[in-house]
């Protein structure tokens, strides 16, 4: 295992088929309970793909997968079609070119805003390169211009715990930005932000489509309406219906889940 | 590499480190030679052994901090890194006794004492000091190293992990305390006469010992100063923030804990090491369970997180200590009980956390 922080080539992902991700068949449960259930799901390179669902439809649980922190009991999780996900470490697996953002903004609250990033920035992550590396100017550009398309240029020497959430959220995004993934992960992005931060948000979720793929989760419709293309609706574990927001609106299997109660 | 050690500090910042290592290394001991004895100035020989120990525990505070101030990994068995150190130095010196022993045999008293007739092979090499030295630097690192792959490769955190590695200071102790295991059993080491053919009991001696201390928690503090102000040590307070994110950010957090895990325990067996030819002795209560959570109490009074507050809090802890001991000795431990929850609950960073307090009201009072 080479653990010093090579960096997984782009072109070592076969996405040849069109598909970034491959979840077929994954079966997860905790105690008994399926949080996943024979689901089956793709992603294709370079679009942006919507999830909903009500609470405990296992989105999350979903997204832990991809990412290594919980393996699943039965099938199998691809990345393009030669990366098996289920045998590599998260940080292995964040190499490879994936993202995340958590539920909960999560980001270092102890270091500034520049700093957070830094520690994000897609470079050699092993320890010597950590102990004697500092930033040469190409790195500090990109920063910047991180800091730039998030808005925090004003913030950058400010401490993280600071912010506040809206500008947690995009810090944290920020900071995927910078590991430069080919797939982000984005788990209710818009929570806690204003109308104003929603809409800028929106646009920097569909200007970054294409360039990565992404994958939101996310539970505001309006926002969802705003952004999506094809959106999938998660239930009980596995997948009850996809397509286009308002084929998806119009089912009447949806309807009953989100609305029947 | 040079150009980063030298932004360590501001000049400010070098000058008042450089005072202070001048008046440890150079004022203090020329008070002691040159100024009249019944000066308040002079600094009777006594002192620098003390001092000596005082450098000892700094250091030792210094190296907790690194992996609980900055990583967030409590470890309440430090004692054990500083013992494994201790117990190596004491072996050279065992060894240097020669004949002068009271059985006036080849062999320490202690085996003797057991009727023990050969060195057991585990003694073989202590006869010399480069032999010892690398055991010093090795032993303790390499322990620390295996016991804390296992313990982060299972991720084990927080409350968990400092109830393994009392544990582990625990069963040691245990294992040390028995005759059969070959250190001196619960006596330990002890009746040094020499080091390096010098004698202990010289004033001279002594005084070495203790400037030698001082330059090595100087040179530690700047080495301390470089990983918490690179990357590497942003990356270690990042991982006490949120380990999650850290992991998600492709660091290989596993290894970072264990590099300043192994990193922590080196330099505590150093100060194990130059500890025992100070004070003369080393024995198994060096690893009682109660000894490493005193250890992690210094830097909690001092303050978690900053270097200055480690090597503060062992002074004033040890100080109050070295005070009540002999003014109060009954009422020590009850007095160190209440300090730790008194920091703990008003001043979660520590003494020097006050001082930082103060100084930011008064800069605010100033532009107020």
């Amino acid at each position: 295992m080479d653990s010093s922080g090579a960096h997984v080539k782009d072109d070592l992902i076969d996405t040849r088929h069109g598909c970034i991700l491959y979840i077929e068949e994954v079966t997860v449960s905790f105690d008994g309970f399926k949080a996943l259930n024979d689901l089956n799901l793709f992603v294709d390179d370079g679009e942006l793909l919507c999830i909903i669902g009500p609470n405990g439809a296992g989105k999350t649980t979903m997204m832990d997968v991809v990412t290594g922190k919980t393996r699943p009991d039965e099938g199998t999780v691809f990345f393009g079609q030669n990366l098996d996900l289920t045998q590599m470490t998260e940080f292995e697996i964040s190499h490879a070119g994936i993202g995340r953002k958590f539920q909960k903004p999560t980001v270092f609250l102890n270091h500034t805003v520049f700093e957070n990033l830094e520690l994000a920035l897609h470079t050699n992550k092993g320890i010597w390169q950590s102990l004697t590396k500092t930033l040469n100017g190409k790195q500090r550009e990109i920063i910047e211009e991180g800091l730039e398309t998030i808005g925090l240029k004003n913030q950058k020497n400010l401490r993280a715990g600071l912010l506040s959430h809206g500008q947690k959220q995009w810090l944290e995004i920020g900071m995927l930005l910078a590991q430069d993934p080919r797939l982000l992960l984005i788990d209710e992005p818009v929570a806690g932000m204003t109308h104003q931060e929603t809409e800028h948000t929106a646009e920097l979720l569909k200007s970054l489509a294409g360039k990565h793929s992404v994958v939101v989760v996310e539970h505001e419709m309006d926002f969802i309406r705003s952004i999506a293309n094809r959106v999938l609706v998660l239930h009980e574990g596995h997948v009850l219906a996809e397509g286009k927001m308002e084929e998806v609106q119009n089912n009447p299997k949806v309807i009953e889940v989100y609305l029947g109660s | 590499m040079i150009k980063q050690i030298i932004k360590l500090h501001s000049l400010k910042g070098w000058l008042f480190t450089f005072s202070l290592l001048g008046i440890a290394i150079i004022l203090l001991p020329l008070l002691n030679i040159f100024a009249p004895e019944n000066s308040f100035l002079h600094i009777p020989d006594y002192m620098f052994s003390l001092f000596g120990k005082y450098l000892c525990y700094a250091l030792v505070a210094l190296a907790i901090d690194l992996i609980w101030g900055y990583t967030g990994v409590l470890s309440l068995g430090h004692g054990v890194f500083f013992s494994l150190g201790g117990y190596a130095m004491g072996m050279y010196l065992m060894r240097s006794i020669g004949k002068e022993g009271v059985y006036k045999s080849e062999l320490p008293d202690f085996m003797i004492f057991l009727d023990w007739k050969e060195l057991p092979w585990y003694w073989w090499g202590f006869d010399s000091f480069i032999f010892t030295f690398f055991v010093i630097l090795i032993m303790p690192g390499l322990f620390a190293f295996i016991f804390g792959y296992f313990a982060f490769k299972s991720r084990i955190k927080g409350v968990y992990f400092a109830i393994i590695t009392q544990a582990m200071t625990y069963a040691l102790m245990l294992l040390f305390f028995r005759n059969n295991t070959g250190f001196g059993g619960n006596n330990g080491l002890t009746d040094f006469k020499k080091i390096l053919g010098y004698s202990l009991q010289e004033p001279s001696t002594k005084m070495s010992l203790y400037i030698l201390t001082a330059i090595v928690l100087f040179i530690f503090y700047v080495v301390a100063r470089f990983v918490v102000q690179s990357k590497f040590g942003r990356v270690l307070t990042a991982i006490r923030d949120s380990e999650n994110r850290v992991m998600f950010s492709g660091y290989n957090t596993l290894n970072y804990k264990l590099a300043i895990w192994t990193i922590s325990a080196f330099i505590c067996g150093i100060a194990g090491a130059l500890y025992v030819p100070q004070v003369g002795i080393v024995n198994p209560s060096e690893m009682q369970p109660s000894n490493s959570i005193e250890m992690a109490i210094w830097v909690a009074v001092g303050g978690r997180g900053t270097l200055s507050g480690a090597l503060v809090g062992a002074g004033l802890v040890n100080g109050a200590k070295s005070w009540f001991t002999v003014a109060a000795p009954d009422y020590w431990l009850y007095f160190l009980g209440i300090l730790f929850i008194v920091v703990t609950l008003f001043f979660p960073k520590g003494f020097v956390g006050i001082f930082s307090r103060l100084r930011i009201k008064r800069k605010g009072n100033q532009n107020g």
